[in-house]
């Protein structure tokens, strides 16, 4: 009997679980067998060899993309839980509860847009004859049309608007579940505002924070529209490097090779994160 | 009053701030779609529909949108049919390495997208697969998947279990069961699991331009006029799916939390 059950709920599984072997993992393994390969003149040699890896650690232009990667990764997520915290703290504790579900979802409403268009969207805004140029023109602040789109500057923009989102929904979700009762007590103890922030709620808040900046860091360090529409060619981030291998040079072997890298350096962070990102049945 | 009123200024301010910030960029894209000059920029001239009459009688645009539409179904019906029954049998029957297949159905979502297109695209190359929509909607499964997962193996509790021996003590057949018994009670976790993948494959970029050619989405083809510049046809276009995407927000909303409300 328990044999036939056994059988029974794999013909369940089956069909989902072969899905994911043959169009997950097994397409992982063969990407890292090119990784190993080469291209020559305009053929895969399939000898194998970690040449690719040692071209990206040794060639200093493959190497800036994940550096310049890392950085813009670090200071958007810093900036964006900067911007996102007061936010969701105004959200969960001064806003009267029937407010707050619609608040919230006018916080993230821009969120559910398509990614395509809303660093389109941000191209209209910065652009030397887009909104914030005529705006500063207008005022006499500039004489003449200034450009903030193509640089970092504007691929951080739009990576802390789109996070900033996300942010502010993870570090509510945490907020409005800590027990009002610790607040109190805090309160009741003697503790000014400030201590029972510092001392409770912050403390508290750590684990939203941290799912948060989790999910910023590998969703950015992994975006390719952001920085190609915001941030051009005069900057190359890591996604943009791998697109261009495969777009420009059509060399599979070194996109492999570096999209491997890409996904060992998330592992790092996931593994880094872990202690905060538990998922709990329900 | 006033000293409420000050008191809660600072953070009025700050909310109001950051609104701004979120909402400029859409509400620039939406105000000059309604243009009626050559170029999404100000000053404002208009009202003016042209730029919505010039993409819907866009064949491009048109076949893309239709394309899209396509993709988002297939690959959301497909997503929730294999992730209900693979959730369906972890959750009712003890399987041998439950523990491993779990970690392998959900693992897909710790991969970002650009890796998950670039492993489709070097084995559907070594396979000699042409790239097509077909590929695409294979990608969106491997995306969406491990979501209808989690999220309809998260609604399978005890208490579902009790009611579906409870049938079948009764006498009702295996099939039965399923259909009568244990679709109709996960009825809102199969809508928000459909719903979630529909959007996300509706909005979905990389993989779709890295594994499909002629044939594309509506994004990727949105992506190809990026290459004219700024341009009040491409904001009538991110107009129309910003208001799509709304209203399948609202009707998740609705489906999925109007009933957690209700009971």
């Amino acid at each position: 009997m328990r044999e036939k059950r056994n059988i029974k709920g794999w013909g369940f599984i089956g069909p989902g679980l072969l899905w994911t072997i043959a169009f997950f993992a097994v397409p992982l393994l063969i990407m890292a067998a090119y990784s190993l390969f080469q291209r020559v003149g305009g053929r895969i040699v399939t000898d194998l060899s970690l040449s690719n890896y040692l071209a990206f650690f040794s060639k200093p232009h493959h190497l800036n993309a994940l550096v310049n990667s890392l950085e813009v990764t670090l200071i958007t997520t810093i900036i964006s839980i900067i911007l996102a915290y007061p936010l969701a703290y105004i959200l969960a504790f001064r806003v009267p509860p029937r407010w707050q579900r619609i608040a919230l979802m006018m916080a993230i409403l821009p969120f559910w847009t398509s990614y395509v268009v809303r660093s389109y969207s941000w191209l209209l805004v910065l652009s030397s004859n887009g909104v914030i140029s005529n705006v500063l023109q207008w005022l006499g602040i500039v004489e003449n049309p200034i450009s903030l789109a193509n640089s970092r500057t504007a691929t951080i923009l739009g990576f802390v608007h789109f996070f900033t989102m996300l942010l502010t929904l993870t570090i509510f979700a945490n907020l409005v579940q800590i027990s009002p009762n610790y607040r109190k007590a805090a309160a009741d103890l003697g503790a000014s505002r400030w201590q029972t922030f510092w001392r409770i709620t912050l403390p508290l808040s750590i684990p939203g924070v941290m799912v948060g900046a989790f999910l910023t860091i590998v969703l950015a360090l992994g975006d390719y529209i952001t920085p190609q529409i915001l941030g051009g060619f005069r900057e190359v981030l890591l996604p943009q490097a791998i697109m261009l291998q495969v777009q420009r040079l059509a060399d599979f072997p070194m996109a492999s090779a570096m999209s491997l890298v890409l996904m060992a350096v998330i592992s790092v962070i996931f593994l880094l994160f872990s202690r905060w990102l538990k998922i709990e049945r329900m | 009053m006033l000293r409420s009123v000050l008191k809660n200024l600072p953070a009025t301010v700050y909310v109001a701030l950051v609104y701004l910030f979120i909402f400029m960029p859409v509400a620039v894209l939406v105000l000059f779609s309604f243009q009626d000059s050559l170029l999404p920029i100000p000053p404002f001239q208009g009202p003016s529909l042209r730029w919505y009459t010039a993409i819907f009688t866009d064949f491009r645009i048109m076949h893309a949108l239709w394309n899209s539409l396509m993709v988002a179904v297939v690959s959301s019906v497909l997503s929730c049919l294999l992730g209900f029954l693979a959730a369906y049998g972890l959750a009712r029957y003890r399987v041998r390495g439950s523990g491993a297949v779990q970690w392998l159905l959900v693992a897909p979502l710790s991969v970002s997208y650009l890796i998950i297109g670039m492993g489709l695209l070097v084995t559907f190359k070594t396979m000699g697969i042409p790239k097509s929509l077909l590929a695409v909607i294979i990608g969106h499964v491997v995306i969406n998947l491990p979501l209808a997962f989690a999220i309809i193996y998260s609604q399978m509790g005890e208490h579902q279990a009790n009611i579906e021996r409870a049938a079948r003590d009764l006498g009702a057949a295996e099939w039965q069961v399923l259909l009568l018994i244990t679709l109709p009670l996960l009825w809102p976790a199969l809508m928000a699991s459909f719903f979630l993948s529909f959007t996300l494959s509706w909005d979905e970029f990389i993989i779709a331009l890295l594994v499909s050619r002629f044939d594309v989405t509506l994004p990727v083809e949105i992506w190809s006029l990026l290459r004219s510049g700024l341009n009040p046809k491409t904001n009538a276009v991110g107009s129309v799916v910003f208001f799509v995407s709304i209203i399948l927000v609202i009707i998740t909303e609705i489906l999925v939390f109007g009933r957690r409300k209700s009971k």
